[in-house]
């Protein structure tokens, strides 16, 4: 079973390979929220992770990894995300994800 | 916020003849146009600034969607219009595949939120797989407007 830690790293076991799971909390830092392009950079940089990403915000989900999906999560500047990152390489794409959300994609 | 918001019936291209980018997004600022929803002086300027915006990265986001969309000051609050290319279009879509399908906005240079709002409603229509392909099925206009009319009324709600 999947045991979630919300503050941070788990393991679990599924058909014998180790599934990492991270969960994070973040504050969406660009200006003018996730719109195409942020949207478009997100993807292009959770895809080269193996693990599956997913982003949270307001009990709605979108797959890390589909653009229209984080464009219909309509996320505005200020907005709490959850970052849930999930497989084999889950830490590194944690890290890697949550920097580009809180650091606002270098939009000035 | 509804599609019909902002996507104006008068401004719909349901075959886009159009088969390059500078073409297609002149096409689409044009029947903006003819819907008096752009003004007529500033159809260069728009296409301009919708053609900058293509240059920072492609608004091809893949599985034949394209989203183009600038900020021009000739409007006051978000307007767009959907087109149609049945034959597809070589937009330089992020995943390299031809473009069938149009959402153009331009938005005021002071509504963020606006834009954004329009965005999150046309991609959380166009999760939906039915919507998709039922829109590329569309070839009149008034196919497109019954379509959309559908999906305000929740017809296509995930």
């Amino acid at each position: 079973m999947d045991e979630r830690d919300r503050t941070g790293e788990s393991m679990t076991q599924q058909d014998g390979e180790p599934q990492a799971e991270c969960v994070s909390e973040v504050e969406l830092r660009n200006p003018s929220g996730l719109h195409t392009r942020p949207a478009a950079t997100f993807v292009d940089r959770a895809s080269k992770f193996r693990a599956e990403v997913l982003l949270l915000k307001d009990g709605r989900e979108a797959n890390g990894k589909s653009i229209l999906d984080l464009l219909a999560l309509g996320a505005e500047k200020g907005a709490h995300l959850t970052l849930i990152t999930r497989g084999p390489d889950a830490a590194a794409a944690a890290e890697a994800l949550r920097g580009m959300l809180e650091t606002g994609f270098d939009e000035t | 916020m509804k599609l019909a918001d902002f996507l104006f019936p008068g401004a719909f291209v349901p075959q886009l003849q159009s088969d390059d980018k500078e073409g297609l997004i002149r096409e689409l600022v044009e029947a903006l146009v003819r819907a008096k929803k752009v003004p007529r002086g500033n159809v260069t300027a728009v296409v301009d600034a919708l053609l900058e915006r293509e240059r920072l990265g492609s608004t091809g986001i893949g599985k034949g969607i394209a989203v183009p969309h600038a900020k021009h000051r000739s409007v006051k609050e978000v307007v767009g219009t959907v087109g149609l290319s049945p034959q597809g279009v070589d937009f330089a879509a992020l995943d390299g595949e031809l473009v069938y399908v149009f959402f153009l906005l331009v938005s005021s240079p002071n509504d963020a939120a606006g834009h954004l709002a329009a965005l999150e409603l046309i991609a959380e229509t166009l999760k939906h797989e039915t919507f998709c392909r039922f829109l590329r099925q569309c070839r009149t206009q008034q196919e497109l407007v019954e379509l959309l009319e559908e999906a305000d009324q929740g017809r296509y709600t995930l």
